[in-house]
């Protein structure tokens, strides 16, 4: 099978332009013929239900959380990027798309990811119209900073919240259709499954979560805006319900998975405390634009520090090491996030690492204290600061932040072309559900970049062009496939109740995060990623023998939402084995230790692997098939990322 | 840490409700108060009893999906969400009530979970600048004071959680409408529709069955985003001269 990414040809700047022009249209009268459906109401969901209803399409838009407004974009932190050279810095949609790609480790295509830039500079039109209230300069104007790795002030952002305010007014802008009545919103309502119809996506399997309700709602094409799969780590700094069903049960249906082990592991997180944890908190990247990044320069120093024997303010310059500062003096503590994280994993097995468990590194603000006054460093991040000291009881004022990597994103997803759109006709992914834009490994602040550009300015072109040609025909779930779906759908649901064996959901959900994190996580080996395959395995069966789920399905029930979301994520966990062991090389956020240079920096291969791994389920139990999407590069040169 | 909790359990909106007693053993100083009953729940599950349910997702004081009334106060002790309240504010042996947000516009729909749509019909009846995607001007076209920007940004950090009513004796969501308010009062995008907002987002306010306001603060000293009632009283003068000066309603 050839996978068709339908990238448009002609030159880079233009390919955007002209396909929108040889898109199909909707007559303005028949839009309203048209239903959507758009699951996930993050960045891309909201701004694409709201988009599409603007149009005049009628769009149901599902949450499993309580309000839209709740989804997990909103606790992004540091700022969203944009080409627009306020600064006049040298930056350009060109060089914003070189920066991408190359920061992705060259795994990402040209194509979108030039669109990606180009599009940019209309998300922070269309958000401060809005009334997004981004930082400003004492002069009216927007203000910019430099983010994790790039070279220009090329990001916007609302203090520590620039997650917060974007979805906030993609929220306003979904609710402004909700009134208008074009929009009509499923809160607390779960989607468990996919309805393919004669190969092409025609609508979805719910739960209400309050009810228990299993409905079914049929559409003439569905957008999955499900975010990313990073709590399949059990730690993440994902929300607590982020998950990957629907992704997943849509991968089972037909849709292709790319690049499933391509995680990101963010380096500013606060360190894990006890076994009892839930959860990690990340402090944004902006704060490495001011905190120097260091460890002891010996084990000795590390070890009294460790037994409490010396504090952290005690040790001179001398005997610090500004490791990052060290090793690349160009970039210092500004490298991307995969090199920042997997160096603070070295000096940490090197026995440098700073916590009680080891496994922490300091992130100091004394110099820049020092140096523009603790007024302005509380105004650049009050909050974070505010948030460090409510989660470990030390202020960061006085004490350096401990920081230790965590998982954060996920640049695999569903497998899309330039439409967005899978291998299913009909049925999209967007943001950070798709894999299409970040390669191997995504810059800092380019999440929200991608989320809204997919929904603002993506998929209004592309899903008109697919409706144009569908008969504008009404839908209905009268069709077989809407019962016998939903059928299967309660039989799971059934089957998780009826289990009552010993065991919560949790603990599973624990025992594979700790596979995956140690197996599949920082570093990989081939023989580590075979036995956690056999491992997870194991654990799956052990789960569909021994979980235990409370209570019943007609009823408010988080047990048994936690179990059927850990269920996918057991078998989503095996399948990001299979694809690092099907990728012999290093590239980004996937580090094979088998692969790497003699200074130990990735070893990309791309005479190999410059492709796409798209998966194809087969079935139950089956090995996954794999389909290459080779990677053409028509305008960048592959070179070794060196940020030395 | 051993702890006596007192938590509010109902099967559901209908159901009456009570509390219910159970002994937490072994809670560590570093938990934060959902992994304290992460852990109960995990033990509940064990014995076989349905485990306390309660909302909550970001689990990094933003996403505002967490509540608890704890103690008599909404969040607990500290002026933080309860996600980012650490069992160190409590002391061993100590007994801890634990209820759902108190509100007639919240209805209970199990044990410590409530139905807080009603703030996201307020938002629905003007709380947005009604432009659509795209054919907006460069967003550097008009430029806006730093001092404006950052009270709207300061109006505009709230989460939605619904402390604030949860808070007030009244059970008024003043502080919440007048957030959104504010931040779009404010900012020049907002001037187009400022009357019709302030009129709108009032009127909906109230038939959801929220309290009148009546000046105790409770709501600014509970909000854990540190919502000033300065936007109260913003919104107020908004609301008045929208009435007396408007044609739109």
């Amino acid at each position: 099978m050839i996978l068709d990414s339908k990238i448009p040809a002609g030159p880079l700047a233009e390919k955007w332009t002209k396909h929108k022009f040889s898109s199909k249209l909707v007559n303005p009268a028949n839009k309203r013929k048209y239903d959507v459906i758009v699951v996930g109401t993050g960045l891309a969901g909201a701004s694409a239900a709201a988009s599409l209803a603007e149009l005049g399409y009628n769009v149901k838009a599902f949450c499993f959380q309580d309000s839209p407004r709740r989804a997990h974009s909103i606790a992004a932190q540091g700022g969203i990027n944009a080409a627009k050279n306020y600064q006049n810095d040298g930056d350009s949609v060109y060089r914003l798309f070189y920066d991408t790609i190359k920061g992705g480790d060259y795994r990402a295509r040209e194509g979108n990811v030039y669109r990606l830039a180009e599009v940019s500079v209309k998300i922070i039109d269309q958000c401060v119209a809005q009334g997004v209230p981004f930082a400003r300069e004492y002069g009216g104007l927007l203000a910019n900073r430099s983010f994790g790795g790039a070279q220009v002030s090329r990001t916007f952002y609302a203090r520590g919240q620039t997650g917060q305010q974007l979805l906030l007014g993609a929220y306003s802008a979904l609710s402004r259709q909700v009134a208008n009545g074009k929009v009509k919103l499923f809160p607390r309502t779960e989607m468990m499954d996919l309805v393919v119809i004669d190969g092409q996506a025609k609508g979805i399997v719910t739960r209400n979560l309050i009810t228990g309700a299993v409905e079914t709602h049929a559409a003439h094409a569905v957008l999955l805006c499900t975010g990313g799969y990073g709590n399949v780590f059990f730690l993440s700094t994902n929300a607590m319900g982020s998950n990957v069903t629907a992704a997943w049960r849509a991968h089972k249906r037909g849709a292709f998975f790319a690049n499933p082990c391509f995680t990101q592991i963010h380096p500013t997180c606060i360190p894990v405390s006890g076994d009892h944890q839930s959860k990690l908190t990340l402090m944004s990247e902006s704060l490495r634009n001011d905190g120097r990044v260091w460890v002891p320069a010996t084990q000795e120093i590390a070890e009294r520090l460790r037994k409490g024997q010396i504090k952290a303010n005690d040790i001179k310059d001398e005997d610090r090491d500004y490791f990052l500062e060290r090793k690349y003096p160009s970039f210092g503590n500004l490298v991307p996030r995969d090199v920042a994280s997997r160096n603070a994993k070295y000096v940490c097995d090197e026995g440098r690492g700073v916590n009680e468990t080891g496994e922490a590194v300091y992130l100091d603000f004394r110099d820049a204290i020092k140096r523009d006054t603790r007024k302005i460093i509380e105004q650049k991040y009050g909050n974070l600061f505010e948030m460090y000291k409510q989660i470990t009881g030390e202020d960061p004022y006085e004490m350096p932040m401990m920081i230790y990597p965590a998982v954060h994103y996920t640049m695999g997803g569903l497998w899309v072309d330039y439409n967005l759109m899978t291998t299913v006709p009909g049925l999209y992914a967007l943001g950070e559900a798709n894999f299409s834009e970040h390669g191997a490994n995504r810059l800092g602040a380019s999440a929200l970049m991608q989320g809204l550009a997919d929904g603002y300015f993506v998929v209004p072109y592309t899903v008109g062009d697919y409706l144009a040609q569908l008969a504008p025909k009404p839908v209905d779930d009268t069709h077989p496939e809407f019962a016998r779906i939903k059928e299967e759908v309660q039989g799971r649901i059934n089957t998780l109740l009826k289990i009552n064996g010993t065991k919560p959901v949790d603990f599973f959900h624990k025992r594979l995060g700790k596979i995956m994190w140690n197996e599949c996580g920082m570093a990989r080996t081939e023989e580590g990623l075979k036995g956690a395959k056999a491992e997870i395995q194991a654990l799956k069966k052990e789960f569909w023998s021994t979980v235990k789920v409370m209570g019943t399905n007609e009823e408010l029930n988080q047990s048994l939402e936690k179990a059927n979301r850990v269920a996918d994520f057991l078998e989503l966990g095996e399948l990001m084995v299979d694809d690092a062991l099907s990728r012999n090389e290093s590239c980004g956020g996937h580090f094979r230790e088998e692969y790497q240079t003699p200074d130990g920096e990735a070893l990309r291969d791309d005479e190999n692997y410059a492709y796409v791994a798209a998966w194809k389920y087969l079935g139950e139990g089956q090995e996954e098939e794999l389909v290459k999407e080779e990677l053409v590069f028509e305008n960048v040169k592959l070179t070794q990322r060196s940020y030395k | 840490m051993k702890l006596t909790l007192k938590i509010w359990r109902q099967k559901n909106t209908a159901d009456k409700g009570g509390f219910v007693t159970y002994v937490a053993d072994h809670v560590s100083k570093d938990m934060s108060f959902l992994e304290m009953l992460d852990v109960l729940n995990d033990q509940l599950t064990e014995k076989g009893e349905d485990p306390v349910h309660f909302d909550h997702d970001c689990r990094e004081g933003i996403c505002g999906m967490c509540s608890l009334y704890i103690n008599g106060k909404p969040h607990g002790p500290l002026q933080t969400t309860t996600c980012q309240l650490h069992m160190r504010s409590f002391s061993d042996g100590e007994t801890i009530t634990i209820e759902p947000w108190r509100a007639k516009a919240f209805p209970v729909v199990k044990d410590l979970v409530v139905n807080r749509s009603a703030f996201d019909r307020i938002i629905q009846a003007g709380g947005y600048v009604s432009v659509n995607t795209g054919g907006v001007p460069d967003a550097n076209e008009i430029p806006i004071p730093k001092i404006v920007a950052d009270l709207a940004m300061d109006a505009a950090q709230c989460i939605g959680c619904g402390a604030c009513v949860a808070a007030c004796k009244n059970a008024s969501a003043m502080l919440f409408t007048s957030a959104k308010v504010s931040q779009l009062a404010l900012l020049p995008q907002g001037q187009v529709e400022r009357k019709t907002r302030a009129e709108k987002m009032v009127a909906q306010m109230d038939s959801e069955g929220f309290g009148a306001c009546t000046n105790t603060g409770a709501c600014e000293a509970e909000c854990p985003k540190g919502i000033s009632i300065t936007n109260i009283a913003r919104m107020n003068r908004e609301y008045f001269s929208a009435v007396v000066s408007s044609d739109n309603m």
